[in-house]
């Protein structure tokens, strides 16, 4: 049904796509997988239009097409599911969901609302939101903005005839297991009217949910799975080059913490509607995990070491230092790094190159009475993007054209590079391919050799369990159980989730 | 295979070509244009414009906007006569001094609109403008309307004074706009103009005290505003409260002309020298080539949003994942 043929991207120094062959059938749920940088966000926006293809052809039902623009594909019923972003956060939901369609309410002129909430409600009811649609989006959590913008692309449905094809990258890097799960059933029953496609860095899932599996690498599709044709090993190696480490989480590394010294210490830290009575302590080389789920209290937490909220009640103290004022500035002085888990707004700046991305936070570290070092700066991006092997043509690459993985790692060595002792990981694997992973596992044990205090919110409890020393489970901003994850004797799943719900 | 005609790359150098594309044009109307003549007083001409549009270029890096302008250069110009007066009058009886102190003035009001801008919350464009007018009111009144002159011969040397046919505040010019690529491109405070403008949360998020970053953005462009009121003295022999008249719209185009982004974080100095100096071609062109008064103002705002759709085209190389 759609097709595309060898096709072709190249941007200045970089072969995003060669000659890619990619086929999508009616109903088909095809899956997306590659390293970071392989090229699958590429592939996507040239199927969605906003990339024009340097060679190939396009075709649907046979007939060649070329798209200027993504509207042009959306009549022909390609819609794209971004991560959240696309959503304009100060317009209500149904004004989002019907923006630059509204003309179908449009009465002499006036916009009948009621006729728009009505419809915009129809479209909830598909992805099964039951929100009102008069909500204005900053309201909404993750989970439902993701949904929000399913629903947004469903309404091809109304206006296009043919068949529906619709991309989803990365859909579930931001949303926890149950609405991964809500998700996956609301796709899978969507294609009596559609075809997906799927790109994740979370081979289960997408194992799990494709119909056929097509796997990238450095711009070319190297393989076609069907469903079950694969083990999830054979499709990593594919995917990779090699063989991935079965020690995954390098436990063998994992040592006994500094217990005399304590980096950082809260006693009964309260934030209204957040958390309450938070007591916990981070020593010298220790990894300490917050489990629970979106909204325990995790992030509240993070953001409070980090200043960016201050506390009603309670105690925090840094290195022994009652912290007064809070404020970002005054925890970057005090060796606290911040790797956010909103790297799009608070992780890099696009339009800046990576080498001024990774100095940000420590400029004052590369300059003399205000004066820039750049050799110096430079030296310390080409060596973070050889350790992390950074897909990026140079130092001098724009952040904001790095494929997503790749500005993750940027982010990493940005704080890494910064030399702080108490770093704050929220989601810090996440969009980030398998040997990526490692290398960030390896980087989160040297910390612990270097005596650095790790706070973690892991991407899953699997991740959890097997990088910490700690793990604190929250729910409802409240400790409920605190857990010591000594090699070999390590919690289980089912530990954690007795406490989390 | 490598395309040199990428968008990218067109976009990048569109100011550039128009600029030589502007010079070709002239030449072919009236080859009077070309001449060292005819460059040297359109350097005169863009040497204090560009000093203001510096100082702008800094804060629209950083996505705020600044309308002191004229308001700032017409009042220091003003006081500069003044002091320049009282300490002597000549370059020699130590009146140099008055430099010193006009660009610390500028500073001075420059942080006032820092400090009203970030400390009370007001929107840059509204407390700028407010300040601006506080300036020339300020100026009216300590001149009461009046001209003010001055007469040295050494410090008029800034205009009279010619190099290779450039005068020699063309040379001062040029080294100062050196110092603002300088402190843009290897200074701590020129890399947070950039990570304020380019995304003031992350900013805020990597510890930078960007209240700060705001307020010393303001203080820099006011001592460029101050440079541009000693220019104008030099360049006229004398100061009046409305020195500073038509900064704000020249100043602006060049620098939207240039390229530099109005949201912030693209473009700097380069992009506003070019920028500079298209405005003052065709200002000057437009003279040369004969065209009717009325029809000149029309034009520059024709080139404005030209211009405009050329650089506001980068918006669509976003950073979606
Ligand atoms: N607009 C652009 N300009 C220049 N290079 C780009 C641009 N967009 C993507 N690239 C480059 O193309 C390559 C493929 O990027 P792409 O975003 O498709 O990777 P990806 O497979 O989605 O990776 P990830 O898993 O990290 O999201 C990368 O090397 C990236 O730097
Ligand atoms: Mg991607």
């Amino acid at each position: 049904m759609y097709q595309l043929k060898a096709v072709e991207k190249k941007f200045p120094g970089v072969h995003a796509l060669k000659s890619v062959d990619f086929e999508i059938k009616r109903g088909e749920i095809v899956g997306l997988v590659g390293e970071n940088g392989a090229g699958k966000s590429t592939l996507m926006k040239v199927i969605y239009g906003a990339y024009q293809p340097d060679g190939g052809t396009v075709m649907i039902d046979g007939k060649a097409v070329r798209f200027q623009n993504p509207r042009q594909a959306m009549e022909k019923g390609i819609g794209m599911v971004f991560q959240e972003q696309s959503l304009i956060p100060n317009l209500t939901v149904m004004e989002n969901i019907f923006l630059g369609y509204e003309q179908q309410f449009v009465r002499l002129g006036v916009i009948n609302w009621k006729a728009m909430s009505a419809a915009a409600s129809r479209q909830l009811a598909k992805v099964k939101l039951d929100i009102d649609p008069a909500t204005v989006t900053s309201a909404l959590s993750f989970a439902q903005r993701q949904l929000v913008e399913l629903a947004k692309v469903l309404t091809l449905e109304e206006r296009v005839d043919g068949d529906l094809v619709i991309l989803l990258d990365e859909p579930t890097s931001v949303l926890a297991e149950d609405e991964v799960k809500m998700l996956f059933a609301i796709v899978r029953e969507l294609t009596k009217r559609a075809s997906f496609i799927f790109v994740s860095h979370r081979m289960d899932e997408v194992m799990q949910l494709s119909d056929r599996i097509y796997v990238m690498k450095d711009g070319a599709v190297v393989d076609v799975v069907p469903q079950g044709g694969a083990t999830v090993e054979q499709i990593q190696h594919k995917m990779v080059g090699r063989n991935v480490d079965r020690e995954y989480y390098r436990e063998q590394r994992q040592k006994p913490y500094d217990a005399s010294k304590v980096l950082l210490r809260m006693d009964g830290v309260s934030l209204p509607g957040r958390i309450k009575d938070i007591s916990l302590k981070l020593h010298a080389g220790e990894v300490l995990c917050l489990v629970g789920t979106e909204g325990s209290g995790r992030e509240a937490i993070l953001r409070t070491i980090y200043g960016m909220r201050t506390p009603v009640a309670g105690t925090l103290q840094i290195k022994g230092q009652a912290v007064a004022s809070f404020n970002p500035q005054a925890a970057v002085s005090a060796g606290v790094g911040y790797v956010p888990r909103e790297r799009k707004i608070e992780g890099i700046v696009a339009g800046m190159n990576v080498f001024e991305n990774m100095t940000l936070s420590q400029m004052g570290r590369y300059s003399r009475a205000g004066v820039l070092n750049v050799t110096a700066e430079r030296a310390l991006a080409r060596d973070w993007i050889a350790k992390l092997s950074i897909k990026a043509h140079s130092e001098l690459a724009d952040c904001g054209n790095l494929s997503g993985g790749n500005q993750q790692k940027v982010v990493l060595s940005k704080w890494r590079s910064g030399g702080s002792d108490i770093m704050l990981l929220d989601h810090p694997t996440r969009g980030l391919d398998i040997g990526a992973k490692e290398d960030v596992y390896e980087m989160i044990r040297d910390m612990s050799d270097d005596g650095v205090g790790v706070i973690l919110v892991a991407d899953t409890l699997e991740e959890a369990i097997g990088l910490s020393h700690s793990i604190i489970v929250l729910k409802d901003g409240a400790i409920q159980q605190r857990f010591d994850c000594l090699p070999g004797a390590k919690p289980t799943l089912f530990d954690l989730l007795h406490y989390m719900i | 295979m490598k395309r040199l005609m990428t968008r990218e790359n067109a976009i990048r150098w569109a100011p550039m070509l128009v600029l030589i594309g502007l010079v070709i044009l002239f030449t072919a109307i009236n080859p009077a244009f070309l001449s060292q003549r005819n460059f040297a007083r359109i350097a005169i001409a863009a040497a204090p414009a560009l000093m203001v549009a510096i100082g702008v270029t800094f804060i629209i890096v950083m996505g705020s906007i600044d309308l002191s302008m004229e308001g700032t250069v017409g009042l220091t110009a003003v006081l500069f006569c003044f002091a320049f007066l009282a300490t002597g009058g000549t370059l020699a009886a130590g009146a140099w001094v008055a430099i010193p102190l006009i660009l610390l003035l500028g500073a001075l009001i420059g942080l006032v609109n820092g400090l009203v801008h970030v400390r009370l919350r007001i929107p840059s464009f509204m407390a700028s403008l407010a300040i601006g007018f506080v300036g020339t009111g300020a100026a009216v009144l300590v001149t009461g309307g009046d001209i003010v002159k001055i007469d040295d011969d050494t410090f008029r040397a800034l205009l009279t004074w010619r190099i290779a046919g450039f005068p020699l505040m063309i040379y001062v010019v040029a080294a100062l706009a050196l110092l603002a690529w300088f402190i843009q491109s290897h200074t701590t405070l020129g890399r947070n103009f950039y990570a304020v403008g380019g995304g003031e949360e992350l900013a805020h998020a990597s510890g930078l005290n960007v209240r700060r970053v705001r307020i010393m953005g303001f203080v820099l462009a006011g001592v460029f505003y101050a440079v541009a009121g000693i220019l104008q003295v030099a360049k006229l022999g004398q100061a009046e409260s409305v020195s500073g008249a038509n900064f704000m719209f020249i100043s602006i185009t060049s620098v939207v002309v240039g390229g530099v982004a109005l949201w912030g974080g693209i473009g700097g100095i380069w992009n506003t020298v070019v920028g500079v100096l298209i405005v003052n071609v065709i200002n000057n062109g437009m003279v040369v080539i004969g065209l009717p008064d009325f029809l000149q103002d029309g034009m520059l705002g024709l080139l404005v949003i030209l211009a405009v759709v050329l650089s506001t085209d980068r918006r669509s190389i976003s950073f979606v994942k």
